[in-house]
This record gives C-alpha cells, sequence and structure tokens, in this order.
C-alpha cells in the first residue's frame, strides 16, 4: 500500500488542478479576493494606525500574511464538501494509500497559496512598493509565509473533519475574520488599548508578518521575529496535523 | 471458502446507545445476487459500509472474498466494488475525468485507466457527455456513471446500497438491467433495498433484516410460502360496507385496508373460499368491485415479519 504512496498522492494532487481547469474563474477570484482586500484597505479604509512610514509598505506584508490565514477557509470548505459528497467513502473502499486524499489536498492548497502570495507581491510591485534585501530576502519570507499556511493547513483540515458540516464552514469562514485581524496585519499593536495590544503581539500570524517585514526592509520594524515566525507554525502543526490525521482515520468508527 | 464471497457471524456496531447492527449474521454463495431488505434504520447501510472496510465492527467476523476486512482489509479493497447512497463521485470533474481519476487509483496505470474509462462509458452509454460535469448530470446518468465507477476492476464482489433510492422508473429500469448484466460475468452482489419488488426481481436469495439482525432468509417464494400460502381479496364498492363484510364472511384473520376499500384473508382452499365469498356477498346484498385469488405479495411477508402492522390494520 505505501508502494503506491506517492503515485497516489499525484494523483489526488492532479486531481485538484483538473478541478481548477473545469472551473477557472473559482480559481481566479481566489486569487483576486486578497488583492482586493489589499487595495480596499491601502486605498479606500485608510487605516494604518501607529505606522510611521509609508502604510503602502506596512500594509503589504501584513495582507500576505493575512491571505495565508484566510487559507485556512478554503481548505476546510473543500474537506467538508469532500466529507459530504460520499466521494470520500469511494476513495477509502478503494485500494489506494488513504493519506494521499490528504497530501493531494495539502499539495494543491499551497500551490494556490504560492500563486497567491506571486500575485499579490506583483500587484503590490506595480503599486510602487520596492521590497529590499533582494531575491533571498523575498524567497525566505515567502518560506515563512507558506510555513504559516501549511499550519493554517492542517487547522482547516482538523475542522472539517471534526465539524465536518457545511453551517460550520459559515461559522469559522466569520469567526478567521476577527481572529485574521487581532494581529498587527493592518495597524501596529502599540496603537491598541493595552490588553488587545498583548494579544495581537502574541497572535502567531504577528510573528510571521512582523519577521516579513523585517526581512523585506519595511522601516521601523522591531527584528529578532524569525523564530517565532518558525517555531509558531511548527508547534500548530505539532498539534493539529497529528490530530488531522488521526481523525481520518477514524472515520471507521 | 471457494464458494462464498461473504461471510458475518454475530457483527455488532453500536452508536452510541443505538445498536445499528445487533449480530448479524450473513452467508452469501459466490456468483449469486443477494438481497438484503429492510426499513430506513434497520442497519443496512451499516452493513454495507462494514463489509466495504469503511465502518470497523465492533464485534464479530466479517469476511468478504476470503479476506477479513478489519484485518486484512487492503486485500479486500482489491476485490469490491462500492455503489453508496450517494454518488460517489467527483461533482466538478466530468463523466471521463472521474472514471480515469479513479483507474489510476486502482494503479491501473495512464494508459490502462484511459482505455478502460473508454469503454465504461460506452458499456453504461455515456460517450456523448462530452465535458460535462457530474452537476449537471440527470440523476439516471449519475447512477450509471457511479456504477462505471465501482466496476473499474471488474470486482469480485459488488455492493449496492439502495441503488435505485430516488431514481425515476425509467432511471431504475436502467440500474437493474445493469445489474443483470453483472451477474452474467460470475460477480457476486450484495444489494441493499426498501424495495420488495427490486429484491424480488433482482435477489436469487433474500436477507429480511431489521434492528440490526436478519429476522428471515430464503428465497422470494420461500418467504412467500411463511405466511401462509394463498390469500383471497375482495374490493367492495363502498367502505362503509366493510364492518358488515367482515362479520358475515367465512373468513379468519381477515385484514382491512380502509382506503382501497379492501380486505384480504389466508385461505386454505381456495375454489371454497371463493365460491362461499361470492355467495355470502350476494345473499347480504354487499356489491363488490373485485374478487381475488393469490399469493402473498413480499410487502406482506415483511409487515407479517417485522410486525410492523401500521399498514395493515388486522380487523376483530
Amino acid at each position: 500500500m505505501t508502494a503506491y504512496a506517492l503515485t497516489d498522492s499525484w494523483t489526488m494532487t492532479r486531481r485538484e488542478l483538473a478541478r481548477w481547469g473545469r472551473q477557472p474563474v473559482q480559481l481566479v477570484v481566489n486569487l483576486i479576493f486578497p488583492v482586493m482586500l489589499l487595495l480596499m484597505f491601502g486605498y479606500l479604509v485608510g487605516g494604518g494606525r501607529g505606522v510611521s512610514g509609508e502604510y503602502r509598505d506596512y500594509l503589504i506584508p501584513g495582507m500576505l500574511a493575512l491571505t495565508m490565514a484566510f487559507g485556512l477557509e478554503g481548505t476546510m470548505l473543500a474537506v467538508t464538501q469532500d466529507l459530504n459528497k460520499g466521494v470520500i467513502d469511494r476513495f477509502r473502499s478503494m485500494p489506494m494509500a488513504n493519506g494521499a486524499v490528504l497530501v493531494g489536498r495539502s499539495a494543491a492548497d499551497m500551490l494556490q497559496s504560492a500563486l497567491a502570495l506571486v500575485v499579490l507581491i506583483g500587484v503590490g510591485a506595480a503599486l510602487g512598493w520596492r521590497p529590499g534585501g533582494g531575491p533571498t530576502a523575498l524567497l525566505g519570507a515567502m518560506g515563512l509565509l507558506l510555513l504559516f499556511r501549511f499550519a493554517m493547513l492542517w487547522i482547516g483540515i482538523h475542522l472539517a473533519l471534526v465539524a465536518g458540516r457545511p453551517e460550520m464552514v459559515q461559522a469559522v469562514q466569520i469567526l478567521v475574520w476577527p481572529v485574521g485581524f487581532l494581529s498587527n496585519a493592518l495597524a501596529t499593536p502599540g496603537s491598541m488599548p493595552g490588553w488587545l495590544g498583548t494579544a495581537v503581539e502574541w497572535n502567531p500570524m504577528s510573528h510571521t508578518a512582523t519577521a516579513v517585514r523585517d526581512l523585506l526592509g519595511v522601516p521601523g520594524t522591531e527584528s529578532g521575529h524569525t523564530w517565532a515566525a518558525i517555531i509558531w507554525p511548527l508547534a500548530l502543526l505539532a498539534v493539529f496535523f497529528p490530530l488531522a490525521v488521526r481523525r481520518f482515520a477514524r472515520l471507521s468508527r | 471458502m471457494a464458494d462464498t464471497a461473504i461471510t458475518v457471524e454475530g457483527a455488532e456496531k453500536t452508536y452510541g446507545d443505538k445498536k445499528a447492527l445487533d449480530g448479524l449474521d450473513l452467508t452469501v454463495a459466490r456468483g449469486t445476487v443477494h438481497g438484503v431488505l429492510g426499513p430506513n434504520g434497520a442497519g443496512k447501510t451499516t452493513l454495507v459500509r462494514v463489509l466495504s472496510t469503511l465502518l470497523r465492527p465492533d464485534a464479530g467476523r466479517v469476511e468478504v472474498a476470503g479476506h477479513d476486512v478489519v484485518r486484512e482489509a487492503y486485500a479486500v479493497r482489491l476485490r469490491i466494488g462500492l455503489l453508496g447512497q450517494h454518488a460517489a463521485l467527483d461533482e466538478e470533474l466530468g463523466g471521463r475525468q472521474n472514471l480515469e481519476l479513479f483507474g489510476r487509483l486502482h494503479h491501473l496505470g495512464a494508459r490502462r485507466a484511459r482505455a478502460r474509462a473508454g469503454e465504461l462509458l460506452e458499456r453504461f452509454d455515456l460517450t456523448d457527455t462530452g465535458r460535462k460535469a457530474v452537476r449537471q448530470y440527470s440523476g439516471g446518468m449519475r447512477r450509471r456513471l457511479d456504477l462505471a465507477a465501482s466496476l473499474i476492476t471488474e470486482p469480485e464482489v459488488l455492493f449496492l446500497d439502495e441503488p435505485t433510492t430516488g431514481l425515476d422508473p425509467r432511471g431504475r429500469a436502467e440500474v437493474w438491467a445493469s445489474v443483470r448484466s453483472l451477474v452474467g460475468g460470475g460477480t457476486t452482489v450484495l444489494l441493499t433495498t426498501q424495495y420488495l419488488e427490486e429484491a424480488d426481481q433482482l435477489a436469487d436469495r433474500i436477507s429480511v433484516v431489521d434492528a440490526g439482525r436478519v429476522i428471515a432468509e430464503g428465497t422470494a417464494d420461500e418467504l412467500k410460502a411463511e405466511t401462509g400460502g394463498d390469500r383471497i381479496d375482495v374490493t367492495l364498492r363502498h367502505a362503509g360496507q366493510l364492518g358488515a363484510a367482515v362479520a358475515l364472511l367465512p373468513l379468519t384473520g381477515v385484514s382491512v385496508d380502509a382506503d382501497r376499500r379492501l380486505l384480504s384473508a389466508p385461505v386454505t382452499d381456495r375454489m371454497e373460499a371463493l365460491s362461499g365469498v361470492v355467495r355470502a356477498l350476494k345473499e347480504a346484498g354487499i356489491e363488490a368491485e373485485d374478487v381475488a385469488l393469490r399469493r402473498p405479495t413480499l410487502d406482506e411477508v415483511f409487515l407479517h415479519l417485522t410486525g410492523d402492522d401500521r399498514r395493515v390494520k388486522e380487523a376483530a
């Protein structure tokens, strides 16, 4: 069975890519949504409380991190749909490596998130954003962002396996907003009431956003958050990866 | 082992405090169609999920195609096909894409998966669906594609869980024809259904399941014989006279269906019962639309066995 783990994972990844091919509009909407948020917060809402330099330079790394956090609901929705359609029963009754279902999901979601990052960075460049630190720093920043996304992905899979119903996806979709905004993505913690600022500094997403700003040379960024931006996602993965895998195996209970 | 495709001994499965399977026993001979008949909640779907390795039984021994479903789940999966109650397809993809996906996951390799998908589309009359997504298929088409997907590797044992629920008569006829064509190929089929007619039409043997146990088993004829042979049906013109007719007629164990102005009773001597009924009705001046002798339907067998008398009310 394990001999086919790679082949089956690739087949399941291709399944997701084929779905993109069938519904290109869906993919484009998913990629444009963060761009829309960036334009809204950058030019309409006019936030940036407590930001000293150019708000655009502060906001874009924040939006990159926020996009990774919002990926959670996309993962949860896709897994919930599979669970409710019965197609997962066919996969599980077939002589395939069962984990391939989750691996295919992960690979496709990570690929989509990487695409979303490229699009968002491209739009940022078009708006005049010039990240510092060169290509190595940019790749490092994308690595941190995707690591954070990977943790969100497994939280999403776990939530879908625990909740398993479309109504619960809606609840999470609503909750992701305050949790996502309870970070330094849009404004500095220093500009918030004391307790709120503390909560924001604790949010793992804030560490990722700060580390990315630091790598990309956004002026006035506190340095030294890179380790936190690596350790937090790994810690979340250490909890949710085994939980999700166990939940998946327990579908047969 | 060689001539037994499915063996279930004392299977148990409990959800909370509800026993979905309560010591179920079942043996299915290779190459036959076995019907599992029961009402909603009888444990039919739980049984299919246990047999197809989707669910572990809490207790009991379950073997499919010579392999234990818990310890040798992989070996079982190599040899089975499953048609669940809900279409197990990727709704966004087309028919060919679905079949190629499942073919690859059966490790046929790209070329054979493509060829097999083509064969199955042809066999189930789905070649002209083009690039249409499964989401846009009719109920019958979806069911046929689902069936095709469960036959990718010509399984030794095929499970069909209520294969025609929700289909119109035409879709049902299509699925029945497909199932009949399979059996010629030596596949063992286990079919669950709520439709007595379906079990009667397709199955060589039938197990009647209620509350997680098999309460009767046999051929359709044997089950019919169990409720005691022939019956007489009398349809009156006026429902108001049903009570008078029950009191008057020389019959015992009469059941009354007021909606259909029908009374029905078991008989031992067919001709004597028939002439007796006709004479008694004539003397009392009760008008009958129809008087008929017949074998019991599987419906009556079922109601008799499950003790469910909601639909057939026993007259005093």
